[in-house]
């Protein structure tokens, strides 16, 4: 048996193991029992990889396995991690595991919700470990479908035609992604042979520039709606806004990044030319994202929809920093799709918790509740100093990262592009002081909220163990850092390559 | 050589004690929160000021200082180059910074266990001191600009947490997000700036990048955009950093709202140390801005001469004992500004320089006396406002002597502290701009007239019915006053040239007599005005305000300078950009996107005529494909 299977096997189990059981309490008592051993595997699986690396494992991917499940359109089952990889599974260990805690008391078809949450897990695993393009989008599929049911069953608002907007676009994408795959697929052969989904094979060989700059934007824009791409982003506020509290946390947290992933791994890595000739369209469209999403959030009186323009904003960050094509900003991006993921799962799950207590989401109707319920209160606060860039916060590093990067582009275009992009650093620090001023600052609103419950055991332990990682990344970034440059290597050399 | 690795304690004891007092602090008692928190920073006191004899006095080198880094990490690492570190860094400066941080935020500590006795979040108060002091400290010791910058932040948190102390209070919160949104995009241009020196020089470190002579410049030469070097950029947009956090115009409009805050952090924070943080930063930078840029040095005199000019003007105006106390801050950070403007390196062309540090050296003594002393008043009052003051000097005898030795110092009376650093300012701009020299003259005038308009209408004038007997403080208080107060009275005979100098060689200085005589004369004058007018109460000043007419309102209002941003930011940015913004997702992209699935839905509604369910139809359709399909494929394999 493969270690990495087990990323796969222990949800499943774990959702076998749900359905042996017949309500709430012993659906998440065994939900947070696999996510918690799914949570140990992940941390150990970055303490094998830094071992492994550090014994002098100079591949390109460690703990690869290979099983042909479709021989004749040459499919495989083809598994493996590099450090990104590893980062990113940490990432949705820790968030799956702080969303079952975030989930405590879903009273409502409990078992039916736990088992459809995890299942969304999987394909996210899934996704991440998978070397083989056709296996990776079975597995991106399996981890969109699930978020219809969670949220048109178990969401709020306007759930049926949000759950509805948010899968047509995301499969319009999926559409879209297809045919860029099977585009790569059939120029995986330049000097005959046998088609190949195999992505590292695939990166060895030179795909035309003819058929990368037909295949590149689809792959691109497929993967880029999931990223909430402007103007393709629509489904995100919406979405997020219906959907509950820990399918906002794994959607924003880990599912966005899944796209950012996705036009990384694929897109750029595979079609690295049309990626440099192309990159200028991207780069305008992803500025327009970054200060268009914190805008948007200005103005915002959703908690939820605040956050989700904000996701809108720094996931717009991520592909803008993958599209400047350099060593240092991708190492920026994939920092920021970490940081970005635990910063908005701690913030949906924190808007969750208040959400239960005052039964409103609108800032215009709470204020001042710092002093009732402190500890929810620091703990908003800090994920607000956090989203705006604080230093000591794993997103000061991301972004801070991403503009070294950005900016070791001297012409006029990238400079101007950059120079946007950094600039919503204050635009961020307007929204977020604004929901912090409202909603937690100043006198209180509501007779009612003077009497709010303090925090539980379980959402301190699921709030506390998205902050320690966002605080642990934000004050020691050295080893993360240096993992992903390390794994950027194959990539860089590609390009280098293409580009000289 | 001296092992200096201890230093690294000064910064992490405020940092420990910050860690345990956040996290644990609300299940102790509050005092011993206070105590935990005075003592340690009290131990880094008495390290920085070790560290201080060590440094300048211990090793008789005589000739010049040494840079010393004694502690350094790696912190992130872009390339093998481009990296960045923790460290502390020692050199003149920075030592003498260390001391002024500390000796503040020590007597802050010690006089808030009086203060804030009793208040609600106690705890927490102490907590967030210890981060700013644990950040300003990271600031001043930094040994690469981006640590500057990381710590830069952290202060301008710090200062957010501290200003909107008392959070339920709708103007304190408000004023913690104006400051901390001012100096946010301030810092935008810090960062900025940063990257595009870091860009050209590749590297962020001091070590190499303050090497007067250095190589790394060299292929700037050629670089331009917009008329202006590279390197003029970079070290312009560094200066919109730095003017944010010292508040310059027309950066300065969160400092006087900054006075929401409990008073002894406005002491701190607001008058001795975050606020100085600028000038810091240009004196840390000096040697790059005189070779490099030395057009933006000279920008910078002018910002700086400017906003002393305008700030003592306003000052003059206002009734708020705490805004007066603000303003007279700008314009005395604005002394600071121009002294390094007017500089130049090396021996005495560096005499405004030298200046620059002594005068923030003294002004953090006297200004900081000034708040501790208002605070004493107005803990006492239970007021910030003149008209509820009067008479005092009865009531508070340490209060008001060691407030008047302030007042003295800041006027540049001889022998007080502010005397000899403000006189090497105006000596060091008389040599080398004529222009700003007269602007700061007569700022020297108004400031005595305002500080003793403050003086006496706070201690004599008036003698209003207290419904409670004000009395002294109690000894934790008097004593930081105290303490000041000798350091105001004292401070100037610090032998700064000869510690603090721009190519860390000492020089000595001559004593400018046709200087020293008329600004003492202009002082006398102002503090002769403003006898006159406030220290019996009469209908003089009245009257000579209605006199002015629109110019005494406008300069009341603050020459409606916050009225401008209010407008700018709530009218243009808020209704002119994002409130369309947020109109136009929603209706036109979001519209779009449903418009797509609207039309999806009517079409497929005309074509579903086409799934009848009839057996004949779909036999008929079967059929008729595949023999188009069949025609299609004979026809394109050839078979025509």
């Amino acid at each position: 048996m493969d270690f990495l299977n087990l990323f796969v096997i222990v949800p499943v189990l774990t959702m076998i193991g749900i359905l042996f059981t017949k309500e709430l309490k012993g659906a998440r008592l065994v939900s947070a029992v696999g996510m918690g051993i799914q949570l140990v595997l992940a941390i150990f699986l970055v303490f094998y990889y830094l071992s492994v690396r550090g014994a002098g494992n100079l591949h390109e991917m460690i703990l690869t396995t290979d099983y042909s499940w479709f021989p004749s359109l040459n499919i495989h089952y083809f598994i493996g991690v590099d450090g990104i990889a590893v980062a990113m599974i940490a990432l949705t260990a820790i968030v799956i595991f702080a969303g079952v805690f975030a989930s405590w008391e879903m009273e409502y078809l409990s078992r039916e919700f736990f088992i459809s949450l995890i299942l969304l897990s999987t394909g996210v695993f899934g996704f991440f470990i998978s070397l083989d393009l056709f296996t990776m989008f079975l597995f991106y599929e399996l981890a969109v479908i699930p978020m219809y049911l969670l949220i048109g069953i178990w969401g709020s608002g306007p759930k049926e035609a949000s759950a509805m907007k948010l899968t047509l676009m995301l499969m319009a994408g999926s559409a879209l992604l297809l045919v860029g795959i099977l585009g790569i697929y059939y120029h995986s052969a330049p000097n005959g042979g046998p088609y190949t989904f195999n992505i590292l094979a695939i990166s060895k060989i030179h795909i035309p520039l003819a058929a990368q700059r037909f295949f590149f934007p689809l792959t691109f824009v497929g993967f880029g709606i999931l990223g909430a791409l402007f103007p393709l982003h629509t489904w995100s506020p919406s979405g997020h806004a219906s959907a509950p509290t820990a399918v906002s946390m794994l959607h924003a947290g880990v599912l966005m990044k899944l796209g950012a992933y996705g036009c990384f791994r694929v897109a750029i890595f595979l079609m690295p030319q049309a990626a440099t000739q192309m990159a200028w369209i991207f780069i305008i469209l992803t500025s327009i994202s970054v200060v268009y999403g914190a805008f948007g959030a200005i103005m915002q009186k959703d908690l939820k929809f605040i956050n989700a323009y904000s996701s809108v904003s720094h996931v717009g960050l991520i592909l803008f920093a993958l599209l400047m094509m350099n060593k240092i900003a991708m190492d920026g991006a994939i920092l920021q799709m970490i940081s970005h993921g635990l910063m908005t799962a701690l913030f949906f799950a924190l808007i969750g918790m208040i959400y239960g207590r005052t039964h409103t989401r609108d800032i215009r109707e709470m204020g001042g509740l710092m002093k009732v319920i402190p500890f929810l209160g620091v703990m908003y606060m800090i994920a607000g100093f956090a989203s705006l860039g604080l230093p000591g916060f794993s997103g000061f590093v991301a972004e801070m990262t991403i503009f070294v990067g950005a900016f070791k582009h001297s012409d006029l275009f990238h400079r101007v592009a950059s120079v946007v992009v950094v600039s919503s650093i204050v635009i961020t620090a307007v929204y977020i002081l604004r929901v912090v001023g409202k909603l937690l600052l100043g006198p209180v609103q509501k007779e009612a909220h003077l009497h709010l419950k303090g925090a539980s055991w379980y959402e301190k332990l699921s709030t506390t163990s998205l902050l320690i990682a966002i605080v642990g990344i934000g004050v020691l970034p050295l080893w993360l850092s240096d993992t992903i440059l390390n794994s950027l290597q194959p990539i860089m050399e590609k390009l280098v390559a293409y580009l000289h | 050589m001296i092992n200096y690795s201890y230093t690294i304690l000064i910064p992490l004891i405020p940092l420990v004690i910050f860690v345990f007092t956040g996290l644990l602090g609300m299940k102790w008692k509050p005092l011993v929160s206070g105590i935990i928190g005075t003592v340690g920073v009290g131990i880094s006191f008495f390290l920085s000021l070790f560290t201080a004899y060590e440094y300048f006095f211990a090793t008789a080198t005589g000739s010049a200082y040494h840079t010393i880094i004694p502690v350094n990490m790696l912190w992130l690492s872009f390339t093998h180059t481009l990296q960045i570190h923790m460290g502390v860094l020692l050199d003149p400066i920075s030592v003498m910074m260390i001391v002024v941080v500390t000796t503040i935020s020590f007597m802050a500590h010690l006089y808030s266990i009086g203060y804030m006795k009793g208040e609600r979040g106690f705890q927490r108060y102490y907590s967030f001191l210890s981060l700013f002091t644990f950040s300003m400290l990271g600031v001043v010791l930094a040994t690469n600009i981006f640590q500057i910058y990381i710590f830069w932040e952290l202060v301008g948190a710090s200062s957010f947490l501290l200003i909107g102390f008392y959070y339920d209070k709708p103007s304190a919160v408000a004023a913690a997000k104006k400051a901390f949104i001012v100096t946010r995009f301030a810092d935008l241009g810090f960062l900025i700036g940063i990257l595009i020196l870091s860009y050209y020089t590749g590297t962020f470190d001091f070590s190499k990048l303050l090497q007067p002579g250095t190589h790394l410049f060299a292929g700037l030469a050629g670089v331009s955009f917009l008329g202006l070097s590279g390197i003029t950029w970079a070290m312009a947009l560094i200066f919109m950093g730095a003017a944010g956090k010292s508040a310059m115009f027309p950066l300065h409009i969160w400092l006087p709202d900054a006075m929401e805050g409990p008073t002894p952090v406005s002491a701190l924070i607001h008058a001795a140390t975050m606020v100085v943080a600028g000038v810091f930063l240009v004196a840390r930078l000096f040697p790059i801005y005189h070779f490099q840029a030395p057009d933006v040095l000279i920008f910078i005199g002018y910002v700086g001469g400017f906003t002393s000019l305008i700030a003592a003007i306003i000052a003059m105006t206002q009734f708020d004992i705490k805004r007066v106390l603000a303003y007279s801050t700008l314009s005395q950070i604005g002394y600071m500004m121009v002294a390094l403007g007017v500089s130049g390196y090396g021996g005495e062309a560096g005499l405004g320089y030298m200046a620059s540090m002594f005068h923030l050296f003294t002004h953090a003594m006297f200004k900081a006396l000034l708040f501790l002393g208002a605070g004493s008043i107005i803990h006492t009052i239970h007021s910030n406002f003149m008209k509820d003051m009067g008479g005092l000097r009865k009531y508070m005898p340490i209060t008001h002597f060691t407030f008047l030795a302030a007042c003295l110092a800041i006027s540049g009376i001889p022998p007080f502290a502010g005397f000899f650093s403000k006189d090497e300012i105006l000596a060091a701009a008389f040599e080398s701009n004529k222009l700003l020299f007269y602007v700061e003259y007569i700022t020297a005038g108004l400031t005595s007239f305002y500080i003793f308009r403050l003086y006496f209408n706070i201690f004599w004038g008036k003698d209003p019915e207290y419904k409670h007997k004000p009395h002294e403080a109690p000894l934790n208080m008097t004593i930081p006053l105290i303490f000041l107060g000798l350091g105001s009275t004292f401070g100037g005979f610090v032998p700064f040239h000869k510690l603090v100098t721009s190519d860390m060689k000492p020089f000595t200085t001559v004593t400018h007599w046709g200087i020293m005589l008329p600004s003492v004369g202009i002082g006398l004058l102002g503090l002769a005005v403003a006898w006159v007018l406030y220290k019996k109460e009469n209908d003089l000043p009245d009257k000579i305000s209605k006199k002015l007419g629109i110019l005494y309102t406008s300069t009341y209002h603050k020459f409606y300078i916050d009225e401008i941003y209010l407008f700018v930011t709530k009218k243009i940015i808020f209704n002119y950009i994002a409130r369309p913004i947020a109109w136009f997702d929603h209706n036109i992209v979001d519209g779009f996107m449903i418009g797509v699935g609207t039309v999806t839905v009517k079409i497929s509604y005309k074509i579903k005529k086409f799934q009848s369910g009839e057996l004949q139809q779909y036999a008929f359709v079967f059929v008729a494909g595949v023999i188009m399909l069949a025609l299609f494929i004979l026809y394109s394999l050839g078979y025509h």
